[in-house]
């Protein structure tokens, strides 16, 4: 297939980033590798947006802070970048409306781009996508109840797409076996296999920072020496939402539909 | 009662280093965290010594980039450094030898330098005497005390037949000290009680759980990088960029002793089988 047919794609990658480490950039490497290999795709862009403080997750640090580590780790990285409209909103915004947000800029940047001189280049006919990229465990954060409307799911999946990152096991692929919702839209959920294990999360990150631990080559220098002159993490700073409900369990309760589970 | 004493310990890591991995760093770090934890070490030093090209390991290649690209990692790091001599050696040498050497090197500054040389060039010694020989100066002097950081799987090579010499271990084990990093899943205390060899040292051998896993391997980076796939976030960018500009991992470099017996298993195999 020509290089000129594939699809232009986006990933977006939404989530806390408390602290972000080397892995979450891990998956956008293995994520573009994936799909570049399939021969239909180009990925152009990769999108980190933290999580806004109104989430309401325990030990979440202030967005600013969040912002700048992320800067900070994709310094050096010339496709991945860190946008700040989710964590600038004064509630906590759905996924899937941050995702109609990024769509619509992409579509507008993207489109402007590549038309100079008013010439239809030959990538004009496809319109960028924007994809959702993730881990397994996200696949599964559908079945919690209240956490997710099945309309949101639905649009998530449908009209945008997953890029779901696994660990060699069946377990990405069970998830969406097991979800007539996903299942019904498996051809737009893309699960990458990632060979080495590596189960560095954020949890573990500020679990070792709080004990004196070293979480060097876990997380950049950049970040590691952000963290220290800041005093990020700290029992005190885990403490922070302790017993407060995440707010989409709040946002969304008694709304219709909300549960995954029937 | 006295307050314990701190001994000072210097961890040396013998590999491939082909290339050198986020893994292999981290593996100091944690060691560092744990013996620091247990309030009777101070870690100072940290010593990668990349093996010789004629350990002629499969697809390794030229010590001379691996040395590079361990330096390179190193670059920012306070505490852990490369050393050469390993690789300069025209021979592949045992790990105790390495080890030995190591230890002489520390002790070198304070010591008379007789007494040095007999130990660096001393003919085949019998077990006991090392023992005894590097057991005086520790007693004698407090030196830092040298200890062999290694993962599970070095631990386990011990069983492998004709990779290790018995009296090697013992002195590795015996006289220094492991520090031995397990990965979840393994378990290294069912592997010491296993060995009687290892038993008797058991005092000596700390074993570093990593409860974050991580597999990144060499291998795993060596075979990304032939396939043309992202290794980032896996090794240091000065790494990567150095490997690049040099392609220097390739379908052609891993055929690289292809064929070949490791250095370690050729000398043993052929002194049992002409025996």
């Amino acid at each position: 297939m020509m290089v000129t047919r594939r699809v232009p794609l986006v990933l977006l990658a939404c989530g806390s980033f408390n602290p972000i480490t080397n892995q979450h950039m891990r998956l956008f490497e293995l994520a573009r590798d994936h799909l570049h290999a399939t021969g239909q795709y180009q990925v152009m862009g990769g999108i980190v947006s933290p999580v806004s403080d109104g989430y309401g997750k325990q030990g979440l640090a202030l967005a600013k802070h969040r912002n700048a580590m992320a800067k900070l780790a994709l310094g050096t990285s010339s496709w991945v970048t860190v946008d700040e409209w989710e964590s600038q909103q004064p509630d906590w915004t759905e996924t899937v409306e941050t995702m109609r947000y990024h769509s619509e800029r992409i579509l507008k940047e993207l489109g402007t781009h590549r038309d100079p001189n008013g010439n239809t280049p030959p990538l004009s006919c496809v319109s960028p996508q924007l994809k959702l990229l993730c881990g397994a465990d996200f696949l599964n954060s559908f079945k919690v109840p209240g956490l997710w409307l099945d309309k949101h799911v639905e649009e998530l999946v449908g009209r945008f797409g997953l890029v779901c990152v696994s660990r060699g096991s069946l377990q990405s692929e069970r998830a969406v076996h097991e979800s007539d919702l996903l299942h019904r839209h498996r051809h737009n959920i893309f699960l990458v296999t990632e060979w080495v294990r590596n189960e560095t999360s954020a949890t573990e990150v500020r679990r070792a920072l709080r004990r004196g631990l070293s979480v060097k080559y876990l997380v950049p220098d950049s970040v590691i020496d952000y963290i220290h002159q800041h005093n990020l993490y700290t029992e005190d700073s885990e403490r922070r939402n302790e017993g407060t409900l995440l707010r989409p369990l709040v946002k969304q309760a008694r709304q219709p539909g909300k549960s995954l589970d029937d | 009662m006295q307050k314990q004493k701190v001994t000072e310990v210097v961890l040396l890591a013998c590999g491939s280093f082909n290339p050198i991995t986020n893994m292999h760093l981290r593996m100091f770090e944690l060691a560092r965290d744990h013996l620091q934890d247990t309030g009777q070490y101070n870690v100072v030093k940290g010593i990668i010594s990349p093996v010789g090209d004629a350990y002629r390991k499969k697809g390794l290649i030229e010590a001379s980039h691996r040395l590079e690209m361990a330096r390179l990692a190193t670059a920012n790091s306070d505490w852990i450094k490369v050393d050469d001599w390993e690789s300069l050696q025209a021979e592949w040498l045992e790990t105790a030898k390495v080890v030995r050497h190591h230890y002489e090197e520390l002790h070198a500054e304070d010591h008379n330098k007789d007494d040095v040389d007999t130990v660096h060039h001393g003919k085949k010694r019998r077990v006991d005497e090392n023992h005894s020989e590097i057991s005086r100066h520790q007693e004698r002097r407090d030196g830092p005390k040298l200890m062999l950081l290694c993962g599970a799987d070095v631990l386990e090579s011990f069983a492998v037949p004709n990779l290790w010499k018995q009296e090697d271990i013992a002195e590795i084990v015996g006289c220094h000290g492991l520090v031995c990093i397990t990965r979840s899943g393994s378990d290294p205390y069912k592997f010491i009680h296993q060995s009687d060899d290892l038993w008797q040292h058991h005092r000596n051998i700390h074993v570093v759980h990593e409860w974050i896993t991580n597999e990144i391997s060499a291998t795993h980076v060596r075979r990304a990088l032939r396939r043309g796939y992202s290794v980032r976030y896996l090794l240091p960018e000065n790494v990567i960029d150095y490997i690049q500009e040099r392609r220097l991992y390739s379908a052609e470099s891993e055929q690289k002793n292809a064929d070949i017996i490791l250095a370690p298993l050729q000398r043993y195999t052929s002194a049992s089988s002409s025996s």
